[in-house]
């Protein structure tokens, strides 16, 4: 390995890597080949700097690596779909876990509190 | 003891399914999925605000729901039939996100009674295809919030 920077992408800068549309973009893009930051600069509506920096955050997360070619860079995309496909079930688990750990609030709300008026717990509501 | 949800998105399926244990008994469970009031409460992000447009929680109703965004941003709107509800045991519903109508999903929740007044829920949703399926575990749809993945999508469905 030495010098190479090996760069394990961490699923929680993966997840905000992710959570902009021009970076999805830029991942799509990368996964039919590898592309310079000029070449992806021409699709979007925005400054190269801009897609610079896009391109950073990637690099950043270890979904995107960039070596020297001749005089470009261009970016590669380091992550295979199967990858990425582990890091939605991972997502989508924790969401999971985010949502039923509402649902233990909820529930202990049911237990703890009686119902606060003398109107009858399991009716639907008063009107 | 695991309290973490355990997940499951096999090969040979098309279905993610999920499995939770819950300190409150089945019927408690089943009543915070079928009372919209309770329901809003849980299953969407806090950031949400959720509100119910149609809610006929018996075998043979509907519901329809959205998720809006702060300040008057984006509405996620969802809607499906509740098949069969079976008080306190098991509840059949569709699912679907409306945007994408046709990526309907067959959602079954299992509510098993276990020792000390606890439950363990099993919920299955199974899509029409493995292409839908891995769309949604990709999108997040179930969450309310679909960030346009399209592209993703294209590339796990390859």
């Amino acid at each position: 390995m030495g010098a190479a920077r090996r760069h394990e992408p961490v699923l929680d800068e993966v997840f905000a890597a992710l959570a902009d549309g021009t970076r999805r973009d830029i991942v799509a893009r990368l996964a039919d080949g590898d592309a310079t930051l000029t070449e992806l600069a021409a699709s979007y509506d925005m400054s190269v700097q801009a897609v610079s920096k896009h391109l950073k955050v990637l690099e950043g997360c270890g979904l995107v690596s960039r070596t020297r070619v001749a005089r470009t860079r261009p970016a590669h995309l380091e992550a295979r779909v199967f990858d990425l496909m582990t890091a939605w079930i991972e997502r989508y688990r924790r969401r999971a876990e985010q949502r039923y750990r509402r649902l233990d609030a909820v529930l202990a709300q049911m237990n703890d509190d009686p119902p606060p008026a003398p109107r009858g717990d399991d009716d639907e509501e008063a009107p | 003891m695991s309290r973490q949800t355990q997940i499951e998105v096999p090969d040979d399926l098309p279905i993610v399914r999920t499995v939770r244990e819950f300190d409150a008994p089945p019927a408690k469970v089943f009543r915070a999925h079928i009372d919209p009031e309770l329901f809003v409460q849980w299953v969407g992000p806090h950031a949400l605000a959720g509100e119910v447009s149609t809610w006929d929680a018996r075998t043979g109703g509907e519901y329809r729901y959205a998720m809006k965004e702060p300040d008057g941003g984006d509405e996620h709107w969802f809607r499906g039939c509740f098949h069969e509800l079976r008080d306190g045991e098991r509840l059949v519903q569709t699912f679907c996100y409306e945007p994408w109508p046709d990526g309907v999903v067959l959602e079954t929740l299992v509510f098993e009674a276990l020792d000390g007044g606890r439950c363990r829920l099993t919920s299955t949703s199974l899509s029409g295809s493995f292409e839908e399926r891995d769309a949604l575990v990709a999108s997040g749809m179930e969450q309310g919030v679909q960030e346009g993945f399209e592209k993703l999508d294209r590339l796990l469905a390859r």
